[in-house]
């Protein structure tokens, strides 16, 4: 996980200064350690696409990449991320090009208020780099730590299953 | 939700990180995963003073074989457990154990020996560990020791740790051929803590008489438990469904619930302490006569 070029450096104040790649740009920038990723992502690189819901891990909204992983960013810390790599729904998108991902929640209506969709997204983009062609049951288990308190799933599911079906052309 | 302060380190090795320890005692606590501390500091029921965040030292994160134990790394994540060819061959329990726990996410960020130091009750590692009898090496400033799961796991929230101690392995005796492990778990929903589980390992020799015999409850008492009653009813009998249900009766009794408004009253606790040490026994058996450890 560690992948830290630089060694953080320790203020008076106890602020540090930290540099986190965020999908290929590097932020860097004085942050309190107790500064969550997820504020640090939104507040700090100004990326607000990736979404802040329950806030105690439950709902996934704020999943995003870390270091390749999924991981949920309001429970890590920005200077847990100095030196990392974190990719963001923003990251998915090139020249104004939808993800197979995007594209297939799009078709099928994998979404309706689309709160929740950064994170489906993000997580659906883990999941289907682990396992390109996920049984319906793998696509609810890989989702199981994502909540959705419109869609009742099932267009979710035929979102992943089409976008999986798409990557693998 | 933003923690308490603190002041933050980060060291590179085990010796700097214990030697922090050592310097801040139990005003510090060490970060591991985060997947338990991070959300107790941000609801503040905890605010330590001084976090160690122990993900830059190097080589903690491994899983290797060796002399007859797999060797896991505290810092191992639960994701690669999971999906560790590895871990599926030798010991197979912990494989399934590791998916259960949470969700995707946090089994991507959540490690093995945080989970463990945790000490939480409903905590799945230790069942499992107490399963196959692992046992954990631990480093202070000055000295290492080693100690078995059952040692180490003290009561809620508490293990054997001193406040100047890192665990640092986890190792697990691999079981013969002919054993089977199973680790199964009743949840209200996906990802949930475990109303109960139960992580069950046995060796059956070619009479088809029990040779070993390891069984953890999850969520069934003050921390987990060995449910030694259910181990000795199984120990030297063959393994039919009569000596599994004397043992899941036993298993019952063995297992220390208490009521909570979530998840279910003592006795319905105790009922699935039974339910589910059969059906890890069942499963571990047919494991065991399947070839899969």
């Amino acid at each position: 996980m560690a992948r830290a070029s630089a060694k953080p450096k320790k203020a008076d104040s106890g602020v540090r200064s930290i540099t986190v790649n965020i999908n290929g740009v590097d932020y860097r920038r004085e942050v309190e350690p107790r500064l969550l990723l997820v504020h640090f992502i939104r507040d700090v690189a100004g990326l607000t696409g990736t979404h802040v819901g329950c806030e105690t891990s439950n709902c996934g909204a704020c999943t995003v990449l870390f270091n390749g992983k999924s991981i949920k960013s309001c429970t890590a810390l920005a200077v847990q991320a100095d030196g990392a790599r974190v990719e963001t729904i923003e990251g998915l998108t090139h020249g104004g090009a939808l993800h197979p991902i995007q594209r297939a929640f799009w078709d099928n209506h994998g979404l309706q208020c689309g709160f929740c969709t950064p994170g489906m997204i993000m997580q659906a983009y883990w999941m289907l780099k682990e396992n390109p062609n996920p049984t319906d049951d793998e696509i609810k288990l890989g989702l199981s730590g994502n909540l959705c308190r419109c869609t009742g799933y099932q267009n979710i599911i035929t979102s992943v299953r089409a976008a999986a079906k798409e990557m693998r052309k | 939700m933003v923690p308490r302060k603190f002041e933050y380190f980060a060291p590179r090795s085990v010796r700097d990180a214990t030697a922090l320890l050592k310097k801040y005692g139990s005003d510090a606590k060490v970060l591991s995963g985060g997947m338990s501390l991070l959300p107790v500091m941000k609801l503040r029921l905890g605010s330590p003073a001084y976090i160690v965040d122990i993900n830059r030292i190097p080589g903690m994160e491994y899983i290797k074989s060796q002399a007859g134990n797999v060797l896991i790394g505290a810092r191992t994540r639960h994701h690669a457990i999971e999906s560790s060819k590895l871990i599926k061959d030798k010991a197979f329990l912990l494989s399934e154990c590791a998916a259960t726990i949470g969700d995707p996410q946090i089994r991507n960020m959540g490690t093995m020996g945080g989970s463990l130091s945790h000490c939480d009750p409903s905590g799945d590692w230790g069942a499992a560990v107490i399963a196959l009898r692992g046992s954990l090496r631990i480093k202070g400033p000055s000295k290492e020791r080693t100690m078995k799961i059952d040692d180490f796991l003290v009561d809620t929230f508490t293990s054997a740790l001193r406040p100047t101690e890192l665990l640092i392995e986890i190792s697990i005796p691999i079981p013969p051929p002919g054993s089977g492990g199973a680790y199964v778990k009743l949840e209200r929903r996906t990802g949930d803590f475990a109303t109960v589980a139960v992580g069950a390992q046995v060796g059956i020799d070619r009479s088809g008489a029990c040779t070993y015999a390891g069984i953890g409850l999850t969520a069934l008492g003050s921390k987990n438990l060995r449910a030694a009653k259910a181990e000795a009813a199984l120990l030297g009998k063959p393994l039919t469904a009569r000596v599994i249900e004397e043992a899941a009766m036993a298993a019952s009794e063995d297992a220390q619930p208490s009521s909570d408004p979530l998840r279910g009253s003592a006795d319905y606790k105790r009922e699935m302490a039974k339910v589910y040490t059969r059906r890890g026994l069942q499963l571990a058996v047919s494991r065991a006569k399947g070839g899969v450890r």
